[in-house]
């Protein structure tokens, strides 16, 4: 049976060397008795290796769909939150209205995605945690310094979840902004994570290039050699389980959040997304899909909505006041789009109304440099929203009048809300009041 | 070199590659000391680590071993595996979906929706039920299949 020796006392320590031969020496109580209990045969180079390496891979699509989130809400128009966010400047750029599923694909995969690896970040986690209880907990400054830095990867991760998971469950138990934190916070991990690649890189590859144990049974199972960084049981207990039994554990873990996720973001598996708010539709009507702010909640009146409603556009000096029945009358255009909230989920739904460009020729700018949109919404951090030139002259950029052959519901923005193919959902304003047309 | 390394515990560029780390994340402690919920951040931060190492890591483990010491002897399939991988099935649930399954969102999703929150607790235990049930069937099938000549 492998069973690695702890380093002699007499290995040369880094300095002071008095310093890390005494705190090898000076056991606390319970430490021995920690190291005798790690019993699973499975701990080892080689499962969490796999494991980090299912999570080299996936873990960056998160990190970077989450920072194309950011982009996404228009940092040049300072719609992005955090708005000023210093030198942590990634290179932004005016967000694309094509693919119209755009937004829909980045936010969708930042959610699910990131819902769909706890099971794997959690195997990860289970597969290194006796290093947690490791006495000495360091031989070397060196080894100080990194055990910190794992704090703030395995803290990163942690708090990216748990922050991640509340908001999109409307649970904003915290008490701080969440953009904020999760803005900050994704930084923080990413720095630990790409010190921590650095570093282990080579003993993944190497591991992986090993012998591998994809194939044991669990009859066969035998804990792997002795390795540097003690990850094998000194006192391996028989296997209950193998590796690949592990894995697939895993795996079956990651699926069965994926079944319970997708929901969200396909329409057709809308009601599969058992325990998440959105796994529902409001009715069965052509406008039951999901409401992210009712007009209750958004405190918008019948009569602000009723025929007394006008459309203001402006431009430069310019100023055009329309009414719904005007609006009803200029050219009509439909386009099938989909409308994805930053949360994750998204719909897709068949929206008839209005050109923006065409509301801009009507106002006396051909080719604005922005539009500004005002709700009648009074308070809301998104009752104003700033698109930039190419969100209005896109040809499927549309003032909706109507969804799915009839009018827009009061829930859907009625009696007008912008529909912009990529756009994030809320800068799809609803109870559109004004539209002011810049350059 | 060597000195160095000896003296360090590592290569040079171990200790500019954390030294870079710590670099982010001081100017990030520093920039939102000045916000009022700053202490809260840190709170989640390290709560998030101690709750995961020194309770649910801790929690699941002894739940494990017990389990073991019940279920890991007696000859045939062993039933432990069979009560394992649901129960972890149902742990991870509860985990992710916690918000929902209590209920704790409710308030801000009735504000923000109009529509009443649909009961999450139930449709969890019925998630839940279904995994353990589908376990016994299969190890009553193992077991059946053991015994068949």
């Amino acid at each position: 049976m492998p069973a690695s020796p702890p380093p002699p006392d007499d290995a040369p320590a880094a300095a002071p060397a008095a310093l890390w031969r005494g705190l090898a020496r000076h056991r606390p109580p319970g430490v021995d008795a920690a190291d005798r209990a790690w019993r699973s045969p499975v701990r080892g180079p080689w499962l969490t290796s796999v494991l980090g390496a299912v999570l080299l891979a996936t873990l960056p699509l998160v990190v970077v769909t989450g920072l194309l989130d950011w982009i996404a809400y228009g940092p040049r128009l300072g719609q992005a939150f955090p708005r000023d966010v210093g030198w942590l400047h990634p290179p932004v750029f005016d967000w694309p209205t094509r693919p119209a599923w755009l937004f829909r694909l980045t936010q969708g995969l930042h959610v699910t995605l990131g819902i769909v690896l706890v099971p794997v970040v959690l195997g990860k986690l289970w597969s290194v945690v006796p290093k947690l209880f490791d006495w000495p907990p360091a031989r070397s400054t060196a080894q100080v310094l990194e055990r910190l830095s794992l704090l703030l990867l395995v803290g990163g991760i942690l708090f990216q979840t748990a922050t991640g998971l509340l908001n999109i469950q409307y649970t904003y138990l915290f008490g701080f902004d969440f953009y904020t934190a999760h803005w900050y916070g994704a930084w923080i991990f990413t720095a630990a994570l790409v010190t921590h690649v650095a570093i282990k890189l080579p003993r993944l590859v190497s591991a992986l290039r090993g012998p591998g144990y994809a194939r044991t049974p669990t009859g066969r199972t035998r804990p792997e050699p002795a390795d540097p960084d003690g990850l094998v049981a000194r006192r391996p207990g028989p296997a209950t389980m193998s590796r690949r039994g592990v894995l697939a554990l895993v795996g079956g873990g990651a699926l069965l959040l994926a079944a319970l996720t997708v929901g969200q973001s396909v329409d057709a598996l809308r009601r599969t997304a058992l325990l998440l708010p959105r796994g529902r539709r409001v009715d069965d009507g052509p406008t039951g899909f999901p409401v992210n702010r009712s007009v209750a909640a958004a405190g918008v009146t019948p009569e602000q909505t009723g025929p007394g409603w006008r459309l203001t556009l402006r431009a430069g000096n310019r100023t055009v006041t329309l009414d719904r029945a005007r609006l009803l009358a200029m050219g009509q255009h439909t386009a099938v789009l989909p409308i994805a909230c930053v949360e994750g989920w998204s719909t897709t739904q068949t929206w008839t109304g209005v050109r923006l460009r065409d509301l801009a020729a009507l106002a006396g700018t051909a080719g604005p440099a922005t539009a500004r949109v005002r709700s009648l919404e009074r308070a809301g951090l998104f009752r104003e929203a700033v698109l930039h030139g190419g969100q209005v002259t896109d040809p499927d950029a549309l003032l909706a009048l109507r969804v799915n052959g009839v009018d827009l519901s009061p829930d859907h923005g009625y009696p007008a809300r912008i529909v912009v193919p990529a756009l994030p959902g809320v800068h799809c304003t609803k109870w559109v009041a004004e539209i002011v047309f810049d350059g | 070199m060597a000195e160095f390394r000896r003296a360090y515990g590592a290569a040079p560029w171990h200790l500019l590659l954390l030294a870079g780390c710590f670099a982010v994340t001081g100017w990030i402690a520093l920039r939102l000391a000045g916000e009022a919920s700053a202490g809260r951040m840190l709170l989640w931060f390290l709560g998030a680590v101690i709750a995961h190492d020194l309770v649910l890591f801790p929690v699941y483990a002894s739940v494990d071993r017990a389990l073991r010491r019940a279920l890991g002897r007696g000859g045939g399939p062993s039933a432990l595996n069979h009560v394992r991988i649901p129960a972890l099935g149902a742990g991870l649930l509860l985990l992710v979906y916690l918000p929902g399954i209590l209920g704790l969102g409710d308030g801000t999703y009735r504000a923000a929706t109009g529509l009443a929150p649909r009961a999450m607790l139930g449709r969890w235990l019925a998630v839940s039920g279904a995994l353990f049930a589908a376990s016994a069937l299969l190890y009553a099938a193992r077991r059946l299949a053991r015994r068949a000549p």
